[in-house]
């Protein structure tokens, strides 16, 4: 739009467009219908002034043809945006099949994002452009949410559970991030930019700077130093091999899905859920890892599971 | 009739102050199911997230009282709705007679949850935020259950005590002659409280007390 | 007309106003029209309280930076503007001063089926009021009105728990103004006066009292259930110890989401009167209008979901969340429409509470249409928490429910005192209002749009012009508000006296003296035709 007034954010992800065409729709509704209300009160108003105390109104009570018009064609508009919305939104909030995954935790008032292949970030975020990437966050203290304005996508990160969104990129540039949901004293000042670079600047920015390992490779040595290996390498645990992904079944013959939020139960409150066939022996991990260090483990979990089960939150 | 509880001012005639205070008691006793109709849902949501806890939680509970207690209230209530019948006929003696009966059996029941159940709670160190001494792997949850039944039982009670000091203001106004055949509305109305009162605990009895998985 | 003196018939005869003196004949009456004015008087301290709070965070944020205030004062600024505003004012406003002055009024009878439940209701109002005063005198609470956990279970550290029990006490005076008015409208009638007849302000407040008794009961326990987390440290809602914060918020807003219609059907019922009294016309669509009001009632309780579409609720219960959510705008459509169409053919005359009339129709129309952007997901997902929302419910309860207050408070004054205000400086006010008003909230619709986050303390610079232009406008709309306080106290004494219909308008509250006698009607009236029976007779100004 004209650069002196903008009237919408810029169009940087694939859904920008598709959500400013339906934000137009409505302003366009609205206006018209303002409008429209505005002028015939006005015009009727003026038509219908009372030019002296004796005047009579001519009574006119109702109109169940009236009635029954400006109750439909309402509805049918309401209608038309529900299902455009809804639609809209179905297919904006499954990420694709080969979304990059980056980890986010936010906590009061900071975030940290981490990469898989090792980069840590604190308040700013590099990915590719034309690249699916599918954020998975959770928060180490009270709600979050995180807010790309130029992508139009936000979610509460919640502590105690993972939300996630997705988004890609279409121009490279750097773009706002906001914490969206009131935090505490220093709210209005937890964000940040994310850096949208072309796949070879972002290629080279993965490998330079701050190397850290792997998430994996760190989530494998937790797994050594926590001792996980001494009941879950040895049978005493359920083994960790082709689990992410896939149903497993419990003691009480419920069965569940392996997704992130049942390996993180599983670590802080072990006794919630026990598989069949095992014994309720696993003492918890709460308060001996980090936010960071359980997305670690997952990565690592994750990595052990062919075909990489997918999770679709 | 020189009865002083007259036709209050607002009122055309005794009907229309009769059907008012019947419905508004009803409308307020809508009210009291959205409040504990509140409580009563988070406390299933948290008993099906944490079934073990509660379940535990339920089993320490002593079930010989609040069966106890569960009787004494439907005995209540039994005693409260033949007041409202002996009112209705004008019989003042029997009237008094059975708020008596209603009074000490609601101070009854308040009297064994405070001085036998809520005192052996905190002597066993059950009471989150005055003296929790659980230290289990679920003792969180645990205390979770044990937050919603001494809140649960609690804001009964309270009722039960606001109900036990209704009673005491209609004896003194049955001694006095306040009532008749045609204008008892006032036992009937506090009739409609104190049944609601204890339908809240059968609710209470079972959800806290008995489906502790030990039977 | 105008007088300096008090005419002698206003002093010799003998209203509610003159029935006693002294404080104890205020602060002792059971006479619902002046419970009605204890009312007033505290609303608009409250009003006042929670409109300079506004005033200091647009000065905020006339810079990026902030100009005035510290993040953790500003923080304090906009919670207790929300809590005061919805709790102490929003909530109470037209049902406990309008609806308390008119219910007995408009059905004919001498007073409410429970005056001294009346009185304690106030009390408890008070009550309530006073733990919110102790708390911003004691520093203030940061949380939000919306008080989320485990925020304000477990990381605030300013006074939440005696905010927490200010709500709780107020919303049982709610509790027994509902129960009141609909325990009276149902039993107490005039006869002849059937349901069908009802002026639509008493379908609109029977309405909005029914929402009051069933979802405020549900705040006390959410309240009450925060204030014990803070205290003794149980997981209700910390997932740190167990708890859920989701929990939190749809108890929150199962009550939250219909109280805002709390805020707006009264003014809607407001606006019925007004339109037929100054187009001396008939509704157009009575029993529409009323079975909207119900419809509204009930499918308020459907929707409280639509604040949590990003919150972490299951896709599909956004999906059912967002289409009752369109439902419910459609009962209101109904309503602007029918109001637009009373003033066909009528004879319309533009005294103040008109002009407010025709401010809330526009602006409420603009403002619930904007809720549809809201109720729409992949929208939401965009706009969600931006100032987007805060320009949306602005638009609907100040230029929507307060000018339907000031409307009501305008076209019943004379009725309410015997006096009529200077009408030039009350038209004066209505448009400096109007403009104010837009130009205060118009700009956040744009602020919310480009992704400015609300209950930021300070911002990135590329939104400051329209930052600016919106306090630019609260400082015009700020004054808006002053005026009248300045000529309806001023009228009190000085305004001309006024016989018992000045408007010429159809309805029993002007059959009576202005101001009514306690008893308010010598004879019970007998109501033989239907409401806004203009045209049967001549309505003479009297």
């Amino acid at each position: 739009m004209w650069q002196g007034f903008p009237i919408r954010p810029e169009q940087a992800s694939t859904i920008a467009r598709g959500v400013d065409h339906l934000y137009y729709f409505l302003t366009a509704v609205d206006l018209f219908f303002t409008a429209l209300i505005f002028l015939t009160v006005f015009y009727f108003a003026l038509r219908y002034r009372r030019r002296s105390e004796q005047e009579k109104a001519t009574q006119v009570e109702g109109n169940l043809a009236l009635e029954v018009v400006w109750s439909f064609i309402p509805l049918a508009i309401v209608v038309v945006i529900f299902l455009w919305g809804t639609s809209l939104y179905i297919r904006n909030s499954r990420p694709p099949e080969a979304s990059t995954e980056i980890f986010v935790i936010g906590k009061q008032w900071m975030w940290k994002l981490q990469h898989p292949e090792g980069p840590m970030e604190i308040n700013e975020l590099h990915v590719p452009v034309g690249r699916p990437i599918k954020l998975t966050m959770t928060s180490e203290d009270v709600i979050h949410n995180f807010y790309v304005p130029a992508f139009r996508v936000q979610k509460d990160v919640v502590p105690g559970m993972y939300s996630s969104i997705w988004f890609q990129a279409t121009k490279t540039g750097r773009y706002h991030f906001f914490c969206n949901q009131y935090c505490g004293t220093n709210h209005a000042v937890m964000g940040g930019y994310v850096i949208v670079m072309t796949p070879d600047d972002y290629e080279q920015w993965l490998s330079g700077g701050i190397r850290g390992e792997t998430m994996v490779s760190a989530g494998a040595k937790l797994y050594e130093q926590l001792a996980c290996i001494t009941c879950h390498g040895t049978g005493k645990g359920p083994p960790f091999v082709d689990l992410f992904g896939r149903p497993v079944k419990l003691s009480d013959g419920t069965t569940v899905l392996a997704d992130e939020a049942y390996i993180r139960e599983s670590i802080l409150y072990p006794s919630a859920k026990i598989v069949a066939g095992y014994q309720p022996i696993m003492p918890t991990y709460k308060g001996q890892v980090t936010e960071e260090q359980i997305l670690q483990l997952l990565a690592y979990i994750k990595s052990l599971s062919s075909g990489e089960g997918k999770v679709t939150k | 009739m020189h009865s002083s509880t007259a036709l209050a001012e607002q009122f055309d005639d005794l009907e229309q102050q009769y059907e008012a205070s019947s419905f508004g008691m009803w409308v307020f006793l809508a009210t009291e199911i959205m409040f504990f109709g509140g409580l009563f849902t988070a406390y299933i949501l948290f008993r099906n997230f944490y079934l073990p806890a509660f379940e535990a939680g339920s089993r320490l509970l002593d079930v010989r009282i609040g069966a106890f207690n569960t009787a004494v209230l439907l005995c209540s209530s039994l005693t409260m709705a033949l007041a409202v019948r002996a009112a209705q006929l004008g019989k003042k003696g029997v009237l008094i007679t059975f708020l008596l009966l209603t009074l000490l059996l609601g101070l009854t029941f308040v009297g064994v949850k405070l001085a036998l159940e809520w005192r052996h709670d905190y002597l066993e160190g059950f009471v989150p935020g005055l003296n929790w001494t659980f230290n289990g792997p679920d003792s969180r949850h645990l205390e979770l259950f044990f937050c919603f039944y001494f809140f649960l039982t609690g804001i009964h009670a309270l009722h039960m005590v606001i109900g036990v000091g209704i009673l005491t203001v209609l004896v003194i106004m049955a001694a006095r002659g306040r009532f008749s055949p045609q204008r008892y509305n006032a036992v009937e109305v506090s009739g409609l409280y104190w049944h609601f009162v204890d339908i809240i605990w059968i609710f209470l009895f079972p959800l806290l007390y008995l489906i502790g998985g030990r039977y | 007309m105008g007088t300096a003196t008090v005419e002698p018939g206003i002093e010799s005869r003998v209203h509610y106003l003159n029935a006693g003196y002294g404080i104890k004949s205020w602060l002792l009456t059971t006479d619902h029209k002046r419970i009605a004015l204890l009312y007033l008087a505290s609303i608009t301290f409250f009003f006042f309280v929670g409109g300079a709070a506004a005033v200091l965070m647009r000065l905020n944020l006339i810079t990026p930076q902030g100009a005035v205030f510290e993040p953790a004062t500003y923080n304090k600024l906009f919670s207790m503007h929300g809590i005061i505003m919805v709790f102490l004012f929003m909530i109470p406003s037209i049902p406990a001063v309008l609806g308390n002055f008119l219910v007995p009024l408009m059905i004919g009878a001498r007073d409410l089926a429970f005056p001294r439940l009346n009185l304690l209701s106030w009390y408890v109002f008070m009550v309530g009021g006073l733990f919110m005063l102790y708390s911003v005198i004691a520093g203030g609470v940061d949380t939000g009105w919306t008080f989320y956990t485990p925020l304000s279970t477990t990381y605030a550290n300013t006074n939440v728990i005696s905010a927490a029990l200010g709500v709780f006490i107020a919303g049982f005076s709610s509790i027994l103004t509902g129960l009141n008015f609909i325990v009276t409208i149902h039993k107490m009638r005039a006869p002849g006066l059937t349901w069908f007849r009802l002026p639509l302000f008493l379908w609109a407040i029977y309405s909005t009292s029914v929402i009051q008794i069933l979802g405020t009961p549900v705040l006390a326990i959410s309240i009450v259930l925060v204030a014990l987390e803070r205290l003794i440290h149980v997981g209700v809602f910390d997932p740190a110890v167990g708890g859920d914060p989701i929990l939190f918020q749809h108890l929150f807003w199962f009550y939250s989401h219909p109280a805002v219609y709390i805020m707006i059907l009264p003014s809607m019922g407001v606006m019925s009167e007004l339109v037929t009294a100054f187009s001396k016309k008939r509704i157009f669509g009575y029993s529409f209008i009323a079975f909207s009001s119900v419809a509204i009632a009930a499918i308020s309780f459907l929707v409280w979901g639509h604040h949590m579409f990003v919150a972490g609720q299951s896709v599909y219960a956004g999906i059912v969340f967002s289409a009752l959510s369109f439902a419910v705008a459609i009962p209101s459509a109904i309503k602007v429409f029918n109001w637009t169409a009373t003033l066909y053919k009528g004879s319309v005359s533009y005294q103040a509470p008109m002009l407010y009339a025709i401010g809330f129709i526009g602006l409420f129309t603009m403002g619930g249409l904007t809720g549809l952007f809201l109720a729409t997901l992949a929208v939401d997902a965009h706009v969600h928490a931006t100032y987007f929302v805060v320009g949306h419910f602005h638009y609907i309860m100040v230029g929507g429910a307060v000018m339907g207050y000031l409307g009501g408070i305008h076209y019943w004054w004379p009725k309410i005192s015997g006096r009529m205000y200077p009408d030039g400086w009350a038209r004066l006010s209505a448009a400096i209002i109007f403009i104010g008003f837009n130009l205060t909230f118009f700009p956040q619709y744009m602020l919310g749009y480009l992704g400015m986050p609300r209950r930021y303390a300070v911002y990135a610079p590329e939104f400051q012009v329209l930052n600016v232009m919106s306090s630019a406008g609260a400082s015009i709309l700020g004054v808006g508000y002053l005026i009248p306080l300045v000529y309806m106290v001023w009228s009190m004494r000085y305004g001309p006296v006024v016989g018992p219909n000045p408007w010429g308008a159809k309805g029993l509250e002007w059959q009576t003296p202005s101001p009514p006698p306690t008893e308010n009607f010598e004879e019970t009236p007998l109501v033989t035709e239907d409401a806004y029976a203009y045209g049967t007779e001549e309505t003479q100004v009297a």
